[in-house]
């Protein structure tokens, strides 16, 4: 299969662009869409290509919301894009009472092809109005459905998979992801929506992680190979429709699940997933569902609290050792938070 | 279109209207039709006259307060009542009651119980209908309560910038739920600040829908001549309660008097003596309301002996599937 190594970003520009060029519905709008900038370099010189299909709006992310979902029922496919998940949260008005209920409130009769494009932060101190994730807020509300990408691959893929569904799709892209160069496969590149994707086999423990915390989860995957435990990485990637059958799967080989989501644990997606394997898996557990996320407080700016707000590859190394009952390993020498420690801003 | 056809157009819808909230009143004591109901008693010349200025390519959105909007777009009360009674052969098969109704194949696209909601989505269709070369416009219907909220603004704003078309119709009922302007409006007219927009602004206190129907259909040639959105302010007077299907002069935040002086202008009975003057005899307009009344007493009947959704109704459209 022919594949190239690119960036995050230029996976979900280019996902962009294929779907714009195979369908004239695609359109793109938001705040600073067209700018300069292009939304972290995502939407760069698409502009250039597709004139008005491409464009910068008034600064009022509810009306944005309604206005996609109206386009959408229109016959359009709209494209909207946060700089940042929080500001979605002046949108949630249209996303709880208006787009998730369209289809049903009209008997079926209309279709809500609304792709929303929402980046979650964390780092160099973006503080508590530009961190949160939200994945648990969105997923709950039946009628929308939530992806959170990890691999440049996913990236392009499952954003190409939501713009050509004909329901509204939630993709929740991380920050921190934006510069990680993959492969990206340029057959089969279409990721469906509602799939787990194992990121490493392991047989000893699984751990389930969302978004940034898989690249935390195959670091501490990777330190634990050095004494011997093998750690299987289930990216979750898809929040609704959710994969159950590729995690319960898992941890019937396993016995053991940590759950790392990138998020607040109290109820949060974290407490469905383990909800769903003590339903339907109890017996194959040989410990209980731990679940790792956010610290239970707002995002703190100062780098000494937010290294301890996020939970990083030490702290599932050390859930690990507590699991399976084995002694500490001496982590002196590893680095971490290895991601922000190479981002200098300015956002 | 003679104005003797017009008016008798318009008067049929209203009369339609008017009959089943009649029609509705009679039941809802017995607690059958089990959705909060706002009535539309009183704002009949406003939706049938807007609804007769506007073509099938043209786009429709209301409010919790909607019976009318779909009956004058529709003409149709089995479905209408259908749904009132949680039926499957309702609107919107008893999932959505009197609040939502929508009908997308007549081009009622959506209403909805948070005020202001269906604003933005107006706009984005008109959108919609600009970019694909439609020669429609979005009609969006809210109360002056709407304009309290923030994404009215936002609307207004971003469908002046684009140059969408969009009409713009506000129902001034003189209240939000029961609270008088005065207490919410840090400004005395609408009209006025709505103007300082790229947008034509029309108004009437008129409760003749011809005069609706006519400012209306200025309205929407404004919006292909100036390629601007087209906003239009209409007075009605609520003849019930904010929800339910009572008189709530009682309650002491309006008037009976008040009441009496809109009477005077009933929208059917303005209607009705126009028709004579254009020379409808009595025998004509009697048989016109008697078909009315026999096709609302018909459909009412049927509806009421429908049946419920099935069980699996409940997870049917949460998502479209191919």
């Amino acid at each position: 299969m022919k594949s190239r190594r690119i960036s995050y970003r230029d996976a979900i520009r280019e996902g962009l662009q294929e779907e714009m060029k195979r369908d004239k519905n695609v359109f793109i709008y938001g705040i600073d869409v067209a700018d300069f900038k292009g939304i972290f370099g995502s939407t760069i010189g698409l502009k250039e290509e597709f004139g008005d299909r491409v464009f910068s709006t008034p600064l009022c992310e509810d009306s944005l919301v309604g206005f996609g979902l109206g386009a959408a029922v229109s016959g359009l496919k709209p494209i909207n894009v946060h700089i940042r998940v929080d500001f979605l949260l002046l949108a949630m008005n249209q996303l709880a009472n208006m787009v998730s209920s369209f289809h049903y409130g009209s008997g079926g009769k209309l279709k809500v092809p609304l792709v929303i494009r929402a980046i979650i932060g964390k780092g160099w101190g973006q503080a508590y109005q530009h961190s949160k994730s939200l994945q648990s807020y969105f997923a709950h509300l039946p009628g929308l459905k939530v992806v959170m990408p990890t691999t440049p691959h996913d990236a392009k893929g499952l954003l190409i998979s939501a713009i050509r569904d004909e329901n509204p799709v939630i993709v929740l892209e991380h920050r921190m992801l934006y510069d990680v160069v993959d492969k990206v496969d340029d057959e089969n590149k279409l990721v469906p929506l509602g799939k787990a994707n194992v990121l490493r086999r392991g047989g000893d423990i699984t751990i389930v992680a969302t978004s940034y915390m898989n690249v935390e989860a195959i670091h501490a995957a990777n330190i634990l190979k050095k004494r011997g435990i093998s750690a299987e990485v289930v990216d979750a990637r898809s929040i609704y429709p959710f994969d159950s059958e590729t995690i319960l799967k898992s941890v019937e080989k396993t016995g053991h699940v940590i759950v790392a989501d990138y998020d607040w644990t109290f109820c949060g997606f974290s407490a469905e997933v383990a909800a769903i394997i003590s339903e339907k898996s109890f017996s194959s557990l040989k410990s209980p569902v731990k679940r790792l996320g956010f610290a239970f407080a707002p995002a703190p700016c100062t780098r000494p609290l937010e290294n301890l707000f996020y939970p990083n590859a030490e702290v599932i190394v050390r859930s690990v050792e507590e699991k399976l009952g084995l002694k500490s390993t001496n982590l002196k020498g590893e680095e971490f938070f290895t991601y922000e420690n190479k981002f200098r801003g300015p956002f | 279109m003679t104005r003797k056809n017009l008016n008798l157009k318009l008067f049929e819808k209203a009369y339609l209207i008017r009959r089943a909230e009649e029609k509705i009143i009679e039941v809802y004591d017995s607690n059958e039709m089990k959705t909060p109901m706002h009535m539309s008693m009183g704002e009949e010349a406003i939706v049938s006259g807007v609804a007769s200025a506007l073509s099938g390519l043209d786009l429709l959105f209301g409010t919790y307060r909607s019976h009318g909007l779909y009956l004058a777009r529709s003409g149709d009360t089995f479905r209408f009542f259908s749904e009132m009674f949680g039926r499957e052969s309702g609107v919107v098969r008893g999932k959505g009651g009197s609040m939502h109704l929508s009908d997308p194949d007549r081009g009622l696209v959506a209403t909805s119980a948070v005020v202001a909601s269906t604003i933005p989505v107006a706009v984005g269709s008109a959108y919609a209908l600009k970019k694909k070369g439609t020669r429609g416009v979005s009609a969006v219907f809210f109360g002056d309560g709407a304009i309290d909220e923030g994404s009215f603004w936002e609307s207004l704003n971003m469908a002046s910038l684009f140059k969408l078309p969009v009409l713009f119709v506000c129902e001034d009922n003189g209240f939000a739920v029961h609270t008088p302007p005065a207490l919410r409006h840090g400004y005395k007219s609408i009209s006025a600040i709505v103007s300082r927009f790229n947008c034509s602004v029309f108004s009437s206190t008129s409760t003749d829908a011809e005069v609706v129907f006519n400012l209306a259909s200025r309205a929407k040639n404004a919006i292909f001549a100036k390629q601007t959105p087209a906003f239009i302010y209409l007075k009605y007077y609520r003849y019930l309660e904010h929800v339910g299907t009572h008189e709530d002069f009682s309650a002491g935040y309006r008037s009976q008097e008040e009441y009496q002086k809109w009477l005077k202008v009933d929208p059917l009975k303005i209607l009705a003596s126009k028709l004579k003057k254009l020379g409808v005899g009595k025998g004509e307009l009697d048989k016109i309301c008697k078909d009315i009344d026999l096709a609302v007493e018909r459909s009412f009947k049927k509806a009421r002996n429908s049946a419920f959704p099935n069980p699996a109704e409940l997870y049917k459209n949460v998502f479209h599937e191919k």
